[in-house]
């Protein structure tokens, strides 16, 4: 899993390649708090280049949800691809976290 | 078609899902089903790996076998602690963010994303049967 970030305005740009499973989310969560504590609220986590997502990855994603909502920040995700997108759908994940066509769709409505 | 054992430890879980694959591809699954495959066996084999053995290291073996062309029958198996994953209580999917729990999901998916799964418990042995 690789991760790359830039800024855009008030809110961080998150790209996330490769596979977010049990192995790699203690890194992402490590990563994703960093970035918390160092002030950022405003999340959009582009899924582009991620590959495959499983439970560990949901659970990281929903860690980082609450915890941004508890310090009034938002978070969005961009371009689910096939499978990333089906286990948000059966997980009933796209209904409690906003998902969007592209990163500037979601920097628009954050 | 193939059998491995393990140590159940989540160091091995890249090993046991390059054996999968590759009986994946033995059998004839495709790409999309075979992705949806692996996720599901990570979720069985995560659990094995956190809850099975809570005192001691302990092994998970994983049978293959394809029945019919297209198809894959995975069987996991441990000698961890009783544990039917199959009367596990699913999360309520309308539950908002903020009642959402953290954990659970894991058995939810893969029972969503197997065509069929069968669980029985024979001696000391937790067996998984998983059909994709």
């Amino acid at each position: 899993m690789k991760i790359t970030k830039h800024k855009e305005g008030k809110a961080m740009v998150i790209a996330v390649e490769g596979r977010l499973d049990a192995v790699s989310a203690p890194a992402f969560d490590k990563e994703l708090e960093e970035l918390i504590e160092a002030g950022e609220k405003y999340l959009v986590l582009d899924f582009q280049n991620l590959e495959y997502i499983s439970s560990a990855g949901l659970r990281s994603i929903l860690a980082v949800t609450k915890r941004l909502k508890g310090l009034e920040g938002r978070i969005a995700l961009s371009s689910l691809t096939d499978i990333v997108g089906e286990v948000f759908e059966i997980s009933g994940f796209n209904k409690i976290i906003p998902i969007y066509d592209s990163p500037e769709e979601a920097l628009s409505e954050l | 078609m193939g059998t491995v054992i393990l140590p159940a430890s989540l160091e091995h879980l890249k090993e046991a899902l390059a054996f999968l694959e590759t009986k994946a591809r033995e059998a004839g699954l495709d790409e999309k089903r075979a992705l949806e495959m692996s996720l599901a066996l990570e979720e069985v084999l995560v659990n094995i790996f956190t809850y099975a053995y809570p005192r001691e290291r302990g092994v998970v073996e994983i049978r293959c076998s394809s029945g019919e062309p297209g198809r894959l029958a995975v069987e996991v198996r441990d000698q961890g602690v009783p544990f039917n994953c199959l009367s596990w209580r699913e999360p309520d999917l309308e539950t908002g963010i903020e009642d959402r729990p953290i954990g659970g999901l894991g058995i939810f998916l893969f029972r969503r994303l197997a065509s069929r799964v069968a669980y029985r418990r024979e001696e000391d042995t937790n067996i998984l049967s998983l059909l994709f």
